[in-house]
């Protein structure tokens, strides 16, 4: 009989652990915030950032993998909630339609809401807690 | 057994769908490329019998506007410099021959009585043409206006001039419909909005008179968020328009209109301009079911009432909402058929504020017209720029008409300002 290098049961194993190992679940927020977060990105973001996160040429910027999505979390809650009207620049493209501010949001949605753009359109990034959106929006009122 | 069976025609299935997918994409591929080589014909556009469309150009960058000289010269304008400069120059319109000039950014240019103008987002420029119908002097344009208002938003300073001397500029409302804060929920409409003031209109300066300020414009029309589209006739001797009508309605007031009402409300307006004209915005807005102005929410409207809006000036035709309208050219060659002469040729850029529903637009219209008026249906013209429907769907299209430009053998370009392609569309039928 000829002898293998390399056992098949051990290239099985080698192959399924690559493969779990490959496997994007782990740290994705539960289902049901990015449910939610969903959501809120359907009826308050969606028409300018589009369902593919991809925003609009010169006007709306796009979410999916841009440091001001995936950097500091307090800057990217702050823009949701007070709104942004500068221009912003992503390589090399300026965006000029105005971020509305979004008072009527609750910290929950806003929290939801940034967890989702931060996991979709190809983001991977830690969670948005309500803990984090109650202590921006508490330095906005003092 | 039965499983390992089940799961091996899976697998030989599987492989099928995705040998015949990569076959589509390379299909794709190859199609692609037999449209890119400059100078290949009917580059996968539509067109009615007896047209030809020839791509000029490809890839050259933001072309917004394009003008074409009496030699064939054709010049654009880039949103966005390209080597630092904003105007490209394609010697007797060949994209092999090509330099540049103008170090600022911009939408309009137009040739008139010996001159190239061109707009930055603030300012007009123009340059002298000598006796071979050249550019004498591409480094030193005379600045003809100043000091324009620009805020990001809306600020593309079209341009087109009269048979009288006079320039007329868009000066596009830096606002979707003059809210407190823009395009915030619960944020009212200011009333009086301030903005018309200087901006969200047409104004009208000397295209001789260097060295002019806002001030020394007249607002020759008002109630107009956005023109990238306007163009005198001649034949008319009128100005005409096309308004970029708001949008966010069902963002912002979801008791009055569904995610269905905001891709469709409001209709985007063709508009004969008389001085003194006031065509309501922020006000008002055009609904192309019931054909007429209804009262905006921001201003208690309740998606029916007219209130106010029953006085204000209408358009002359209504077109679906969000197409946004970027060019407009009245024919005035002799080269295309007869029902073509004088009528009206519009670039729509194609929407984005039709999401959640699909995007629309990406293709030039033709408008009949008579004594100044439409005189039947308009008509798509050119299609296929998106590159299919499902690009044209999401928005994610290949190129996305912006500028009109007539040859001076009655040919019609037309630029894209997505990958900067030029077409030529030529009619040889019978």
């Amino acid at each position: 009989m000829r002898r293998r290098l390399i056992p098949v049961n051990v290239v099985i194993a080698a192959l399924l652990f690559i493969l779990l190992s490959l496997e994007p679940d782990q740290t994705k927020p539960p289902a049901a915030v990015m449910e939610r977060g969903k959501t809120v990105y359907t009826k308050e973001c969606l028409t300018c950032h589009q369902a593919d996160g991809l925003g609009v040429q010169r006007m709306n910027p796009p979410l999916a993998k841009t440091e001001w999505v995936l950097g500091p979390k307090a800057r990217l809650i702050k823009i949701v909630v007070n709104g942004l009207t500068d221009p912003i620049e992503i390589d090399g493209d300026t965006f000029h339609n105005p971020m509305p501010p979004h008072p009527h949001l609750t910290d929950q949605q806003v929290a939801d809401v940034l967890t989702y753009v931060r996991n979709s359109f190809g983001n991977k990034a830690s969670a948005v807690t309500i803990r984090e959106v109650k202590k921006v929006r508490a330095e906005k009122k003092s | 057994m039965k499983t390992i069976k089940w799961y091996l025609s899976c697998l030989v299935f599987t492989c099928m769908i995705v040998v015949s997918a990569c076959a589509e994409e390379n299909k794709n591929i190859s199609d692609t490329t037999a449209i890119l080589p400059a100078g290949s014909v009917n580059p996968g556009l539509t067109l009615p019998d007896g047209f030809t469309a020839t791509t000029v150009a490809e890839n050259l960058g933001s072309v917004r506007h394009i003008a074409v000289s009496s030699n064939g010269d054709i010049y654009a304008k880039l949103e966005k410099l390209k080597d630092g400069k904003g105007i490209l120059l394609l010697k007797g319109g060949n994209a092999t021959a090509v330099s540049s000039f103008g170090n600022y950014p911009g939408t309009g240019i137009s040739i008139k009585d010996g001159y190239l103008y061109a707009s930055s987002n603030s300012a007009v420029y123009r340059y002298k043409l000598n006796a071979n119908n050249e550019v004498e002097n591409p480094g030193k344009p005379e600045t003809i206006i100043k000091g324009l208002t620009d805020r990001g938003q809306h600020n593309s300073k079209s341009i087109t001039l009269d048979d009288a001397g006079n320039i007329y500029v868009n000066i596009g409302a830096p606002s979707n419909s003059c809210q407190v804060q823009d395009r915030a929920v619960g944020s009212k409409g200011q009333d009086p909005c301030p903005i018309l003031e200087y901006a969200g209109g047409i104004w009208q300066f000397k295209a001789g008179t260097p060295g002019q300020e806002f001030k020394d414009g007249v607002r020759y029309a008002t109630g107009i968020r956005n023109s990238v589209a306007l163009s005198w006739n001649s034949s008319a001797n009128e100005l005409y328009v096309l308004q970029h009508g708001r949008d966010d309605l069902h963002r912002m007031f979801d008791d009055l209109y569904t995610t269905k009402d905001n891709a469709e409300l409001p209709a985007e307006e063709f508009l004969l301009a008389k001085k003194g004209s006031n065509f309501g915005w922020p006000y008002c807005y055009y609904d192309g079911k019931q054909q007429k102005k209804i009262l905006a929410p921001e201003y208690g409207g309740d998606a029916k009432t007219q209130g106010r809006c029953e006085s204000v000036d209408k358009p002359i035709m209504a077109f679906p909402a969000h197409l946004a309208p970027n060019a407009l050219l009245f024919y005035t060659g002799s080269q295309f058929p007869e029902k073509y002469k004088n009528g009206a040729f519009i670039a729509f850029h194609g929407s984005w504020n039709r999401a959640p529903e699909p995007q629309a637009g990406f293709f030039v219209v033709f408008v009949p017209m008579k004594d100044g008026k439409p005189s039947g249906e308009w008509e798509v013209f050119a299609d296929g720029f998106a590159g299919s429907d499902e690009k044209k769907a999401s928005g994610r299209v290949d190129y996305r008409p912006c500028g009109l430009a007539q040859a001076p053998d009655g040919a019609l370009y037309v630029s894209d300002d997505n990958k900067g392609n030029i077409w030529k569309i030529t009619y040889n039928g019978k």
